[in-house]
């Protein structure tokens, strides 16, 4: 069984069409090393095994049936729990929604169940993705793979362990400033935040509603272009959904596999987004791959997004001002857990403010706190107002840059995974963590991150950025697919073979033994 | 709650001079609400017209409704404002259970609809121009109902209800600017504003306008300054006021109150205040004070609007006659006094009447017959007028009584059973063989069986004595069962009497 987990979707999808294996086989394959190895990452919130099997077999049947079936129909996923699912408790990490099953699914996860995919559970995250590391997680942080001692990125930590511990194929995640493709980059995963509108926002537990992103994570590029497949385009429920017609990404990857396909491509480097700050490890994997990418006959230049430096500033203001007012929902009268106060008259003002304070964490009350006094009167212009001007700022840098270049590229984080508590107390150096991911959601402009080797000093991954123009996300997936295939051709394997194999979990050995 | 002290109105209007503003909330009647597929009904279960989004779910996102744009749009148009070129909504923040995502989503700097004014008239002939600062789009909030409290309010109450199938249907807010020099007739312009804001929205079809479900809602300002002073004073803000009569009884109220305050010495608390419909007072709501700080910011959710200046033109030639033009071209085709043509209006017929004149029937017989038997049917069945018969029928039935197949007295029998669904006037008269009794045979049969009845009657007519005549129409008309033409048959007694022409 340990080769079905290995397999990427695309892989799985072939046998599973061919039905060489069933999707009950692959599920129950996956939910198996849940079991074995998921006590120590922690990917997971909640696990719908039975579910899954239910859904996989269904999915057997009518395969068997004879009935029609999508590309990726059988393939299990994991989905960030920041997704409604109407089957699932649906958290986004918090103590306030503890328990929270929603009576609808998000438009993602409707498209995943109609495209046949088998849901195997919630992944854990940032409570309401705030956090660059999953130490902000009500539930407890999930683990890196790589070194469980190590976040695994957030706030999608969960999501890109899910899959660089073999526990899904693919997973899906949302990014409000990183939260997919910064894990990516520390788990040795792919991680692409689509367009702004690309993909719908109907059912993703809003952080910020003018960058939030869902997007797919996986272990390959075509494998992250498959599942864009099943989730973008239009919906009429997210009034900022696109209406154009998207190509298809899955052939777009597919065309970055062609040879001479980094032939005279444009390859920008951002000069802000290139100096100092980066890990040494980091920087030298950079400057290989871009040494590489012009021996493959890319064309790398220097371009300059010189109001790149106000982004992370310009973030930090608009991200908790629009977080203050999407959270104030969460007041106890509808949904979610209710505290009442320990003493004094039980109001509705003071019901809701002792929920508040109960069920949301530090990190969550801070953002709230900074969004509130950024929108207040006599501060708005000089906060909310300026950092919607640097936000314009940023767009004409990146419109200047696509001017030049056909992609951008950087390193993904400025560092390898670091440790728990490393960063915690210091939000400053936590919000750093996103200085190279934060820029492509002010501008609404599509970013992928995949892995460019181990860094030397520790051994730990490092991830690659690249970034395109706004609705070109299928220029991401070809060159993508194109830098990966030359990575690996160079390195003569995958990058998640390299990661360590996981024990399986010393509770279930333990539990075994008894029995 | 210790009984507020008023002063008189005139001596009120003797030191002082009152200063108004209103903001009128309108709900429009699309089919779905402002932001989500859910229905736009009254008087649904509780909590049965909601969904992700107007519950303010985690992960619900609204949905621009392009049916509320338009009627915003025309309402705007109406209200003589400009369109704005771009505009966006805008959050609205305060915690309040009525509203789900505890933010109202609103406008702020960048309303659909701005620089307005709508003139009205009022009784004594006088015209006051109030000057419209916007009209923006927003959403209604949900509907409390506070249990076990003596007030009804949230204060005191033991626990509250919320029914969220409000929350979320769109309203059209019209904020006026200040109106000064109102004076005396201030109560009445608040008013007559109100009426004419409620007769344009019912005009343009966007909205139902019943004020008594709530369909049109007006918070009153009103701040008093005392002579000569240039300075304004603290306002007051009277909320939810939802009958013309009570808009009027509020202000006046108000200008009564805060004079009576003022002259004591005492100040004006900027607050809301509660209507009390039952004695005729206000009371003190929450403080509100220009400092209050919703943090408003542009919506992100919702792209801006940016309406095309075509299709504005395009609304701008659906919009009907405005209301006040209409009633003055109205009157004065229909030749009607004055007196007549206000009951027409103040019973809210003019749409009936004048659907009943376009049927054919003659102006004043649709106004006797809509303000006469039908307001009286009406009244006594407790429903509006204009609901209880189509205007055509209520055309029909005064043909047929100009061609004299009915009676006055027939054709409100015939009305009866008209509004009984027994079909048209027509087949009512067929079906209830309710038809004036035309031919002269049955007529002269049954005169000749009065006067033989009755010999000394014959012989007065035939002395001259021409009104005991009376005597036998009577006895005719009861022996006709009503279905015959007294004229007729008085013509035809005298004829008998040998006293014809």
């Amino acid at each position: 069984m340990t080769d079905l987990i290995r397999l990427s979707a695309n892989d799985l999808s072939g046998l599973l069409a061919d039905r060489s294996i069933s999707s009950v086989e692959a599920t129950t394959a996956h939910l198996d090393h849940i079991d074995a190895v998921d006590g120590d990452v922690h990917a997971f919130l909640h696990v719908a095994r039975d579910a899954a099997l239910q859904t996989a077999a269904d999915i057997d049947a009518r395969r068997a049936s004879g009935e029609p079936l999508g590309p990726l129909a059988g393939v299990p996923i994991a989905i960030k729990d920041v997704l409604a699912t109407k089957d699932m408790p649906s958290t986004s990490g918090s103590k306030i929604l503890e328990g929270w099953i929603p009576p609808y699914d998000a438009t993602v996860v409707a498209r995943l169940r109609a495209a046949d995919l088998v849901p195997l559970g919630k992944t854990n995250m940032d409570e309401f993705a705030m956090g660059s590391s999953t130490e902000h997680s009500a539930y407890g942080p999930t683990r890196n793979p790589w070194d469980l001692e190590r976040i695994p990125g957030g706030s999608g930590g969960g999501s890109a362990a899910a899959v660089s511990a073999f526990e899904a194929p693919l997973a899906l995640g949302s990014d409000t400033g990183g939260s997919i493709r910064q894990p990516a980059a520390v788990t040795g995963s792919v991680g692409v935040k689509p367009t702004y509108g690309g993909v719908s926002r109907y059912g993703a537990i809003a952080l910020a509603s003018s960058l939030d992103q869902v997007g797919p994570v996986s272990r390959s590029v075509l494998d992250a272009a498959m599942l864009h497949d099943v989730i973008g385009g239009h919906d009429p429920l997210d009034s900022t959904s696109l209406t154009d017609a998207w190509p298809s990404m899955t052939q777009a990857a597919r065309a970055g596999f062609e040879d001479g396909a980094l032939k005279g491509v444009r390859v920008g480097v951002v000069k802000e987004l290139n100096g100092s700050g980066f890990q040494p490890g980091v920087k030298q994997r950079f400057d290989e791959t871009l040494a590489l990418l012009e021996g493959a006959g890319a064309e790398i230049i220097e371009v300059s997004a010189p109001n790149f430096e106000y982004a992370v500033a310009a973030y930090y203001l608009i991200l908790p001002a629009e977080a203050s007012s999407n959270l104030a929902r969460f007041d106890s009268v509808r949904f979610g857990i209710r505290v009442n106060p320990e003493d004094g008259p039980l109001t509705s003002e003071r019901v809701m403010a002792a929920t508040r304070e109960a069920g949301f964490g530090p990190e969550v009350k801070r953002r709230i706190i900074l969004g509130t006094y950024a929108l207040s009167a006599g501060y708005y212009d000089a906060y909310y107002g300026s950092a919607q001007k640097v936000r314009t700022l940023i767009q004409r840098d990146f419109d200047a840059a696509f001017a030049q270049a056909d992609v951008l590229v950087s390193p993904a984080a400025p560092t390898t995974a670091f440790k728990f508590g490393e960063k915690l107390d210091d939000p400053m150096a936590m919000y750093l963590n996103d200085i190279t991911t934060i820029p492509a959601n002010l501008a609404g402009v599509p970013g992928l991150g995949l892995p460019m080797g181990l860094a030397p000093e520790d051994g730990l991954p490092v991830g690659l950025q690249v970034m395109a123009p706004a609705r070109a996300d299928a220029r991401l997936y070809t060159f993508g697919a194109a830098v990966e295939q030359l990575l690996e051709s160079t390195w003569g394997h995958t990058m998640l073979s390299q990661a360590p194999v996981l024990a399986p979990n010393e509770m279930f050995a333990s539990e075994e033994g008894v029995v | 709650m210790a009984k507020a002290s008023l002063m008189d109105f005139d001596k009120a209007l003797e030191l002082f001079e009152p200063v108004l503003g209103f903001e009128v909330h309108v709900e429009l009647n699309t089919k779905t609400k402002m932001f989500c597929g859910c229905a736009n009904e009254f008087g649904q279960g509780a909590n049965t017209n909601t969904c992700p989004t107007c519950l303010g779910l985690p992960g619900g996102l609204p949905q621009m409704n392009e049916k509320a744009i338009e009627s915003s749009i025309r309402l705007g148009l109406a209200l003589g404002c400009d369109i704005a070129e771009y505009s966006r909504f805008a959050r609205k923040n305060y915690f309040y259970p009525d509203t789900a995502k505890n933010f109202q989503t609103s406008q702020y700097d960048e309303p659909i609809a701005f620089d307005g004014e709508l003139t009205i008239e009022l009784a004594s002939g006088r015209q006051v121009t109030v000057q419209i600062e916007r009209a923006h789009m927003e959403d209604d909030a949900g509907k409390l109902t506070h249990k076990g409290g003596a007030t009804g309010r949230i204060q005191g109450a033991d626990y509250s209800l919320v029914d969220y199938n409000r929350g979320g249907v769109p309203l059209v807010e019209i904020v006026t600017r200040m109106i000064e020099g109102g004076e005396s007739d201030s109560p009445e312009i608040a008013k007559t504003y109100v009426a004419a804001v409620r007769e344009i929205v019912k005009a343009l079809g966007v909205s139902n306008a019943r004020m008594e479900e709530g369909n049109v809602r007006c918070d009153a300002n009103v701040s008093l300054r005392p002579r000569g002073s240039n300075i304004l004073g603290t306002r007051t803000e009277t909320k939810n006021v939802n009958s013309l009569r009570s808009v009027e009884r509020a202000v006046r109220y108000e200008i009564q109150r805060q004079a009576a305050l003022l002259s004591a010495g005492g100040t004006i608390t900027q607050e809301t205040r509660h209507w009390h419909e039952d004695t005729g007072t206000t009371s003190a709501g929450r403080p509100k004070s220009d400092a209050d700080d919703y943090r408003y910011f542009p919506e992100p959710d919702l792209v801006p609007m940016a309406p095309s200046r075509e299709w504005v033109e395009e609304l701008r030639a659906t919009l009907p006659e405005p209301p006040a033009a209409r009633r003055k071209r109205l009157q004065s085709d229909w030749g009607f006094a004055n007196l007549e043509f206000q009951d027409v209006v103040n019973s809210d017929l003019l749409d009936v009447v004048e659907a009943t004149v376009a049927a054919g029937a003659s102006a004043q017989s649709a106004r006797k017959w809509w303000t006469g038997e039908i307001a009286r049917l009406a009244n006594v069945a407790g429903v509006p007028a204009d609901t209880l018969v189509q205007p055509v029928q209520v055309a029909g039935l005064i043909e047929l009584v100009e061609a004299g197949t009915l009676t006055d007295r027939l054709a409100r029998q015939v009305l009866e059973g008209v509004i009984a669904g027994e079909g048209t006037p027509a087949e009512v008269v067929e079906n209830r063989g309710l038809a004036v009794v035309s031919d002269d045979g049955p007529l002269i049969a049954a005169i000749d069986d009065a006067l033989a009845s009755q010999p000394d009657v014959l012989a007065k007519i035939k002395d001259g004595k021409v009104q005991a005549a009376g005597a036998v129409i009577g006895a005719v008309m009861k022996a006709m069962r009503g279905q015959a033409d007294a004229a007729r048959v008085r013509e035809l007694v005298l004829e008998r009497a040998g006293q014809a022409g």
